[in-house]
């Protein structure tokens, strides 16, 4: 049943869709082609799509680990944000530009980023009990006026014609494309093993064992003896260094720069991508990969057929709405609750 | 003259078994009718198919002789059938005028209807005052509420679910007085229960179940106790071996004046408790529920921390400030009350729940869960106390209580605890298991474990304690050999009347009437 519910929301979706489509004018077969398929019928385009997957599976394993512990950590855009000027302060400014420390440096720094603006609102939920969905939304909002601020004043590149950017990083801040003509990098390896430590942790090991009994039955585990704030600690801090890390990879991988547009919203998919993902790891990888294809369709249908470019986002509030509304159907049932007999009805049972 | 009430050929099944088989029973007006029987013999699904909360697969159901056709719990109320659930369901924000009142199907007036639950709770001798707060009342007092909401709508048959499991024995000769009054004006009653004594003394017909069957009908009151509890249990009655305690020299658990503010406004301040229980001894805490017994137990295990260390001494190192996990290095074990969601994470499969707390034992390597290892030790548990499961890999929410109980009970003794605390043993468990989990504890005991019991059946402790403890609003008694004590002089003491008059609460007031 846990898997049912996201196959049966993606269906809904496309239904829902079609008749979107429809009602726009155009043709909802043709146009969910030039959606879902198109996009995946070159080498570029699988490019694009492993390209943006990899983010979104990234910072959702981060999530998911807070998440199975009850642990709300909805700023994943801050955290990636962070990590992005982080490590490009490190691409940018480091005394030697070629040396071949720079990239792992950049790394550790993203985490660390990520990870510090994480931490905050751990801080606040464990000493003063905040409520960490609202220190870690608000936190996104610091964030990106932060990286505003800088993309406007001190990091603007002096010869960008005054665009709000940073100079490009140096070429060994990059990670390697695959192959030049196309964007993939190195950096999907990064979230390959990122999936298979997910997975190490949360079915394997004893730390994730007390984490999914934090947030199953908090009081089993202080029955136990599981620390409460370990869970929230931990828990936000794997989302802060995943959400970081992407950040970094982001800058130095398709961007190379730094802009006020550094994420499209992979820290918010992300969200959607666990629970699609059931907080599992391979469910995850599924999840990232259909998020990811929503992000190109609605690039695609943009550019082909003229559509609004909300529809991406559409499509993802569309898919998180039906997978909740399954979720519900699947773990409770409606019944109808008849009125209270009156004397007519008890003359009948009579 | 038509009966009250008639079940004919009832049955009821479950997905797997088979709840109520060809059940048939008739209870007269003015008639208290007794349906006895162990946890899981099927009482609970025939009172609410007779309430209509559950529908029989096939039988029919009479009231004053017309067949009731479409049933529910609406039906019954228009009918006069009233219910008193043994979990009472009451808003403690609220006072007891406004708890009724929601309940009302019709229009009401609050002062009014506040004048009329004064006057009938004294005409029936269990005065309570409409206005005072829910959270305020003692379980008996809120019991009291219940009823008086079932004896406003002026009912003809009232039906009692085990009502006399959270009182004083005090409180029940007066809930007794008040059935017996009531059943003079001529309501019906069915009354619930496993207990015989109290079968014996208040009912005059009972009709037994067993396994869903009606395995007998009696007169109590001319019946012997020997020959009910063979039609409760069938042939073989389960007995208990309690050899003599050998106390060891030092106590294994020591409190010391250990007094604590109670958590939320709800709970009760606990007032410089001390005493000791050594190994190889049982001690129990006697009690009605809500006396500080939660907030003691939840001292004890660690769940919540004390800042005096030496308040609690566990094997004589200072455990008070400690956490759970800390104390049971020291050799804690504990079984809590609540065996779903405390005890057990409910979606977890029984080997996922022995890693709960055997963690230390060998099902946690490395820093890794053992899978292999936490399967092999949950199933040496379900074989060893006869769990009924579907294996280690059945979830915990999936057993009945009765086998989660000894589930749980089974995990902390496999830890070889040098202190146990037992929380309710054998609440909801039906007789075979509770004497199997009973006789399970004193085995332990006699092993050489330090044993803490807290129960509010007087009848468990009075089985298996060497020494009873009481605790009343917060304060415990000195300690009473069980051999020298009897349930007066603990029921007395469960009302706080002999502990110094500096502490009638509201509580013991209304206990006392």
């Amino acid at each position: 049943m846990r898997i049912a519910a996201p196959v049966l929301a993606s269906v809904l979706t496309l239904i829902v869709g079609s008749i979107f489509f429809a009602s726009l004018g155009h043709d909802p077969l043709p146009t969910l082609y030039a959606f879902f398929v198109e996009p995946l019928s070159s080498m570029n385009g699988l490019s694009e799509w492993l390209l943006k997957a990899s983010p979104l599976i990234l910072i959702a394993c981060g999530l998911a680990i807070g998440f199975r512990a009850n642990v709300w950590n909805i700023g994943a855009e801050g955290q990636f944000i962070m990590g992005a000027v982080a490590a490009s302060g490190v691409g940018l400014f480091w005394s030697d530009p070629d040396s071949a420390l720079l990239l792992p440096l950049m790394f550790l720094a993203g985490m660390a980023a990520g990870m510090a603006w994480a931490a905050i609102p751990a801080f606040l939920r464990s000493r003063m009990n905040t409520n960490e969905i609202l220190v870690t939304l608000m936190m996104t909002y610091i964030a990106t006026l932060f990286l505003s601020y800088l993309v406007h004043g001190p990091w603007r590149d002096p010869a960008g014609f005054n665009y709000p950017q940073t100079a490009l990083l140096p070429a060994a801040a990059m990670f390697q494309s695959f192959d030049p003509a196309y964007r993939l990098n190195s950096s999907i390896f990064i979230t390959v093993v990122a999936v298979f430590l997910m997975w190490l942790f949360t079915d394997r090991s004893f730390l994730g064992y007390k984490m999914s009994v934090s947030g199953a039955a908090p009081l089993a585990a202080r029955y136990a003896g599981f620390r409460e704030s370990a869970a929230v600690w931990i828990g936000l801090l794997a989302g802060g260094a995943a959400a970081g890390i992407a950040g970094m990879a982001e800058a130095a991988g398709p961007l190379g720069q730094l802009s006020p547009q550094v994420s499209p919203g992979y820290g918010f998919a992300a969200i959607i991508v666990a629970f699609i993902g059931r907080l599992n790891a391979f469910g995850i990888v599924l999840g990232g990969l259909l998020m990811s294809l929503l992000f190109l369709g609605g690039e695609g249908v943009q550019m082909t057929l003229a559509l609004p470019s909300a529809l991406t986002r559409i499509f993802q509030g569309i898919l998180l709405f039906f997978l909740l509304a399954a979720d519900f159907f699947i773990f409770y049932r409606i019944r109808l609750v008849r009125p209270a007999p009156d004397a007519h009805a008890l003359e009948t049972a009579r | 003259m038509h009966p009250r009430l008639e079940l004919r050929n009832i049955s009821k099944r479950y997905p797997g078994v088979v709840a109520n088989d060809d059940v048939s029973l008739s209870i007269q007006p003015g008639e208290i009718h007794a349906v006895l029987g162990e946890n899981g013999a099927g009482k609970s699904t025939l009172m609410k198919i007779i309430y209509g909360a559950a529908h029989a697969d096939s039988g029919e159901i009479y009231c004053d002789g017309n067949l009731i056709l479409a049933h529910n719990p609406a039906m019954s109320r228009a009918l006069g059938i009233e219910m008193v659930y043994q979990h009472f369901a009451l808003f403690e924000s609220v006072s007891v005028v406004e708890n009724i009142a929601l309940s009302a199907s019709s229009a009401f007036n609050l002062p009014s209807l506040a004048e009329k639950i004064r006057e009938l709770s004294l005409r029936y001798g269990m005065p309570i005052d409409p206005h005072r707060q829910v959270h305020d009342l003692s379980v008996g007092e809120r019991q009291r509420v219940e009823i008086v909401r079932c004896l406003l709508q002026a009912p003809k048959l009232l039906i009692l679910d085990e009502p006399t499991s959270v009182l004083t024995p005090q409180a029940v000769v007066k809930l007794f007085d008040t059935l017996r009054q009531l059943a003079a004006e001529g309501c019906s009653i069915v009354y619930i229960s496993h207990k015989l004594d109290e079968v014996q003394e208040l009912c005059d017909t009972a009709t037994v179940l067993r396994n869903g069957k009606v395995t007998g009908t009696a007169r109590p009151k001319e019946t012997t106790s020997l020959e009910l509890a063979r039609m409760m249990v069938g042939s073989k009655l389960p007995e208990m071996h309690v050899s003599p305690a050998a106390p060891s020299e030092k106590p294994v658990l020591e409190v010391r004046d250990l007094s604590a503010k109670a958590r939320d406004h709800f709970g009760v301040d606990l007032k410089d408790v001390s005493f000791n229980v050594h190994g190889g001894e049982i001690v129990g805490l006697a009690g009605v529920s809500g006396n500080g017994q939660a907030e003691l137990i939840a001292l004890l295990s660690g769940e919540r921390r004390h800042g005096q260390g030496d308040a609690i001494k566990i094997n004589g190192t200072p455990a008070a400030s400690l956490r759970p996990d800390e104390r049971r290095k020291l050799g804690l074990a504990f079984v809590p009350e609540e065996r779903l969601g405390r005890g057990a994470v409910p979606s977890h499969t029984l080997w996922e729940n022995a890693v709960l707390t055997a963690h230390r034992f060998g099902t946690v390597r490395k820093g890794l869960v053992d899978r292999r290892r936490a399967a092999a030790f949950a199933s040496g548990i379900i074989d060893r106390f006869k769990v009924k499961a579907n294996g280690p890999a059945a979830t915990a929410q999936s057993l009945s209580g009765g086998n989660l109980q000894k589930y749980i009970v089974g995990r902390e003794i496999a830890l070889a605890p040098k202190l146990l605390l037992v929380s309710q043993p054998t609440w909801g468990v039906d007789v075979g298991a509770s004497a199997f989990i009973r006789q399970t504890i004193v085995d332990l005991s006699r092993a050489g474990t330090a044993v803490f019991v807290v129960s509010e059946e007087l009848d468990e402790l009075f089985e298996i304690c060497d020494r009873l403890l009481v605790i009343c609003q917060g304060r415990v008694s000195p300690p009473l050999l069980r051999t020298s004590t009897d349930r007066e002089e603990i029921g007395l003491l469960m009302t706080g009347r002999t502990m110094g008059k500096d502490q009638t609460g509201s509580s013991s007031v209304a206990l006392q009437d």
